[in-house]
């Protein structure tokens, strides 16, 4: 035990002395979720619009102000004909064009009917589609000023609540999202290669012929990188809550300890990279290639794993990332206890074993 | 500068931070000599080399290697020294051929010559056989003997060896040294650190370096006669311990 | 000033170049890690980049249990958004099956739905939705709304049969058109996006390593004491992952049109020209990287930090204009975006050289800086 421990210290001696990799391991997490939590959204503002008018009448002007007045909407240019949309287009930054029929004002009163073209760039098919709806939205408030005088028959009016996130902040969806990457990341890329570089350099071999027996010594490596990342997810917490005022419904401590087994079954997987690279790069590049986009796309950070084909959402069901990534959201924004989210942990729980003792049987072939 | 004088050095120094890793050292090695640089371990020995092949700038002094000045111009002296290093600096990735390709290619020889030379050479070594393996698999006394002939490619006015011999079996180290006494043989000045000591026996002339400054520098005959001892072991001995 | 180059320059360079494909290919452990993992990642992945909301999990209490509050569960089961209906028969296991995630969406139909909305011809629906997607959410609600309108409009002729006799109120017809992309299929914009990240993080990611790699074994020392120059070493080095970047960013395309049938509609030679470009900002970062620090492992954090920002912030994932000013001005540093600018411009809309200029001139200048830096930060003095 007290050569287990010297070890350990040899470990914390080895990551505290680098002043260079330190600044990155603490350094980096801060400013990523930083940027992230203030950069990355879906909603859209002030995007470029421009219009086509071809009645210039009282009541496309009163469209035309209200769209501009929105905070979503700012008004590029006025275009004079249908030609001239394409070039717009191609040049990038408008990013859709209303274009108002003739005789708009006059169609609305005698036919009681005129017409409005959403022309969007749908390169970016999401933006496309929610530029689409505001504008939809906006006329459809227009149209009820204007039937204020008709009353119409029968009307269900949905009164809809939006629960755990009433504002819609797209920063709610985010943060945890950024968590858990750099959580995952962080902590499978640095056991992954410090391993790897033991090998590489062959102190490997020096450790293994020591009376310490392997587990120790690759718990002994892994332990204070725990402790770092044990670090970091308090240091992104204390951001979440205070930087972008996210709220904790539930129990901090729950949190805690399913942010703990989160970063022990990353670092089992970086143990388990480790021992099928023979190299420093093979195990960077498995760490990185290898997790970055599988983990962003198939967690439910940014896309709705729901809304994939099938065989992905069966897919996504073995990224670790995406069943802490329900976990957090759980006790962060909905507030459940432990008998809402015993079935995630646990899948955790079954993949930290797999990882470890997949590693111990990859390691055992090795040495025998 | 006399013209039998490859290297001449006066008041070399390197500082890092407050720390004097090479203290004004003044040494001359004349050409198709054999000078071996001898020191403990930290003794400074690496440093100034690395001042004297151009890929470390000295704080103060003056050096001239092969007729180049070191501060002004490092990259002609790179043109006439080959160096090898310390720690194995050949490819592992490579085979013994793409090595010798690569470093001739790089030292701007033709194709034509390199073609010519590492026959020569891969004969010379006795490696026919591993001339197509990975250099990574070969044992390292060969490996060793493989550096210093590739840093002989481009036949070099000097070159520096870092502890050439370091961790290899003494049949090897006779047949390295054997190779040193050749390449002298043909004109080129040998730069050899050790902290082997019978192996200074093998030199013209030894300096012997000490906390960054050299305390002796003489034949291996006169020094010993200078501390009255039987071995060059006894000489470091006690200039070591002051 | 740039130098000219000689023959002997070309000479030397041509050695690094063989030098290095040489253990590119070697390497045998990397090869599928380079070529078999990003295109594995690009032919799965893709289909996971969507943002459309379907397959919303729906459920409802109802407490009316009516002809018109069954018909008003019909009309969200006949909706192909909405699949997985469940009947709750409590407010309490409907909120708990919310908590659970089982469901997303919930419908509360309140008691006597029917007579009051008989008696006073409108009526309150309640509807819950789970908001931690905050995009998803708003969508799901334009769902419902357009849902419940079209139920309101046939209520009255087919549950009441009160004839239409009022006056017709007045309507704004919006049609929407998406051009370039009608059907919004998120693969068109999603494929080559992929594509471009991949490429982008095998090319840093090599190059990255790829210098500080040689000071860890020793060999760098070796080449710093032969009479090489700066710039000749570093072109040396940047060819061959050029090579492989233009390389897998070929197949890759190949791939796109053949698997995915994305459209190009632009000139395939400026999409080239472009890429060509780009590759040497990325190869130049890494590089850069490589030279600036003393191990593979601070290399290789630095370049990830890098490239997670790169691909968060590139526009592909969550739109540029929508960030806040200085998150924008980030943005310009960001390769990344200006490829994906370029790709949406060029390959679907068909915009031309001049169109592309802005970007084409600011990804060249980066381009050179990048590199620039990589020769100077390649010290062969200490």
């Amino acid at each position: 035990m007290k050569r287990f421990i010297g070890f350990i210290k040899k470990e914390y001696y080895h990551i505290f002395r680098d002043k260079r990799s330190l600044f990155i391991l603490f350094g980096m997490p801060i400013a990523q979720i930083m940027l992230f939590g203030f950069a990355i959204t879906n909603e859209i503002n002030n995007v470029d619009i421009a219009i086509l008018d071809h009645s210039k009448d009282a009541d496309t002007k009163e469209i035309i102000n209200k769209v501009s007045a929105s905070k979503y909407f700012s008004i590029n240019q006025i275009i004079e004909k249908e030609s001239d949309i394409e070039a717009i287009f191609k040049k990038g930054k408008v990013k859709a064009v209303l274009n108002f029929e003739k005789d708009f004002s006059k169609n609305l009163i005698k036919e009681r009917k005129a017409t409005i073209q959403i022309i969007t760039d749908a390169t970016d098919p999401n933006t496309a589609n929610t530029i689409s709806n505001y504008v939809n939205a906006i006329l459809a408030q227009y149209q009820k000023e204007l039937n204020k005088d008709v009353t119409v028959a029968y009307q269900i009016i949905p009164r809809t609540r939006m629960v755990y996130n009433p504002e819609l902040k797209s920063v709610y969806m985010f943060v945890p999202g950024v968590m858990t990457i750099i959580l995952m990341l962080v902590s499978a890329m640095m056991t992954s290669i410090s391993i790897t570089r033991e090998k590489e350099l062959g102190t490997m071999e020096i450790l293994l012929v020591s009376p310490l027996k392997p587990i120790q010594v690759i718990v002994g490596k892994v332990f204070p990188y725990i402790f770092l990342s044990i670090i970091n997810a308090v240091v992104i917490v204390i951001l979440s809550i205070f930087i972008f005022k996210m709220p904790v419904q539930g129990s901090l401590f729950l949190l805690a300890l399913e942010s703990i087994l989160f970063i022990i079954s990353a670092l089992a997987l970086g143990i388990l990279i480790s021992t099928i690279s023979a190299t420093q790069q093979t195990a960077m590049m498995i760490s990185l290639m290898g997790l970055m986009l599988p983990v962003i796309l198939l967690s439910g950070f940014i896309f709705p794993i729901s809304s994939m084909p099938l065989p992905l959402q069966l897919i996504s069901n073995i990224i670790p990332a995406k069943w802490f990534i329900i976990i957090i959201k759980g006790i962060m924004l909905k507030g459940v206890g432990f008998q809402f989210i015993w079935k995630e942990t646990l899948i955790l729980m079954g993949m930290t074993v797999f990882f470890i003792g997949l590693s111990v049987k990859k390691y055992k072939i090795r040495l025998e | 500068m006399s013209n039998n004088h490859v290297i001449k050095v006066e008041g070399l120094t390197k500082m890092f931070g407050d720390f004097t890793a090479v203290n004004a050292i003044t040494f001359e090695v004349k050409k198709g000599e054999i000078f071996g640089f001898l020191g403990a371990n930290g003794a400074g020995k690496t440093t100034a080399m690395k001042m004297l092949i151009g890929i470390s700038t000295p704080t103060a002094g003056k050096a001239n290697v092969a007729g180049f000045d070191v501060f002004t111009n490092a990259e002609d002296i790179k043109k006439n020294i080959g160096y090898m290093s310390q720690k194995f600096a050949l490819y592992d990735d490579l085979t013994v051929k793409e090595n010798i390709t690569f470093f001739g290619g790089i030292y701007g020889l033709s194709r034509k010559e390199i073609k010519g030379k590492s026959e020569i050479l891969i004969k010379e070594l006795e490696m026919e056989k591993a001339a197509n393996k990975l250099v990574g698999s070969l044992p390292l006394g060969w490996k060793q003997k493989l550096s210093f002939s590739v840093s002989l490619l481009h036949d070099p006015k000097i070159v520096f060896l870092d502890e050439p011999t370091g961790g290899v079996d003494p049949i090897t180290r006779r047949q390295f040294w054997e190779m040193i006494y050749k390449t002298a043989n043909r004109g080129t000045t040998v730069f050899v650190t050790t902290h082997y000591m019978d192996e200074a026996e093998y030199c013209d002339r030894v300096s012997i370096m000490v906390n960054g400054t050299i305390e002796a520098l003489d034949t291996p005959k006169k020094l010993k006669e200078r501390f009255k001892t039987d071995t060059m072991n006894d000489v470091f001995l006690k200039l070591a311990r002051g | 000033m740039i130098p000219a180059f000689t023959g002997s320059d070309m000479k030397t360079i041509l050695y690094i170049v063989q030098k290095e494909f040489k253990q590119i290919f070697r390497n045998k452990g990397m090869l599928p890690i380079i070529f078999v993992m990003p295109i594995l990642q690009l032919v799965i992945l893709s289909n996971a980049a969507t943002f459309e909301v379907k397959n919303i999990k729906f459920g409802y209490i109802d407490n009316d249990h009516t002809s018109t509050s069954r018909a008003l569960v019909e009309r969200f089961d006949a909706s192909t958004y909405f699949n997985v209906l469940t009947d709750f028969p409590s407010e309490a296991l409907a909120s708990a099956a919310m908590l659970n995630g089982e469901v997303d969406v919930l419908l509360h139909i309140p008691p006597y739905f029917e007579r009051d909305l008989q008696k006073e011809k409108y009526n309150n629906l309640g509807v819950t939705i789970n908001a931690i997607d905050g995009a998803a959410a708003g969508v799901e609600n334009v769902y419902v709304t357009q849902i419940v309108q079209r139920f309101n409009q046939n209520l009255k002729i087919d549950l009441f049969q009160v004839s239409d006799q009022e006056i017709q109120p007045i309507n704004i017809e919006t049609i929407p058109l998406f051009w370039y992309n009608e059907t919004l299929n998120y693969k068109t914009f999603m494929v080559p996006g992929i594509l471009v990240l991949l490429v982008t993080m095998i090319t840093l990611f090599l190059s990255g390593m790829n210098i500080v790699r040689e000071k860890e074994i020793g060999t760098l020392e070796q080449i710093n004491v032969t009479p090489i120059k700066k710039r000749e070493f570093i072109i040396g080095k940047l060819f061959p992952f050029w090579i492989l970047g233009v390389g897998l960013l070929t197949v890759g395309l190949v791939l796109a049109k053949v698997i995915f049938h994305i459209p190009m509609v632009g000139s395939l030679p400026l999409m080239y020209l472009y890429t060509s470009i780009y590759i040497l900002v990325v190869l130049g970062i890494g590089l850069f990287i490589s030279n600036f620090t003393e191990t593979q492992q601070q290399a290789m954090f630095i370049s990830w930090f890098f490239i997670v920002i790169f691909i968060l912030m590139s526009g592909l994932f969550t739109p540029i204009e929508s960030m806040p000013n200085w998150a924008q001005i980030i943005t310009q540093f960001n390769p990344i975006r200006y490829f994906v600018e370029v790709m949406r411009m060029v390959m679907l809309k068909g915009s031309e050289f001049m169109d592309i200029l802005p970007q084409l001139f600011k990804t060249l200048l980066y381009a050179i800086i990048m590199n620039g830096l990589a020769i100077w930060s390649y010290k062969k003095t200490t």
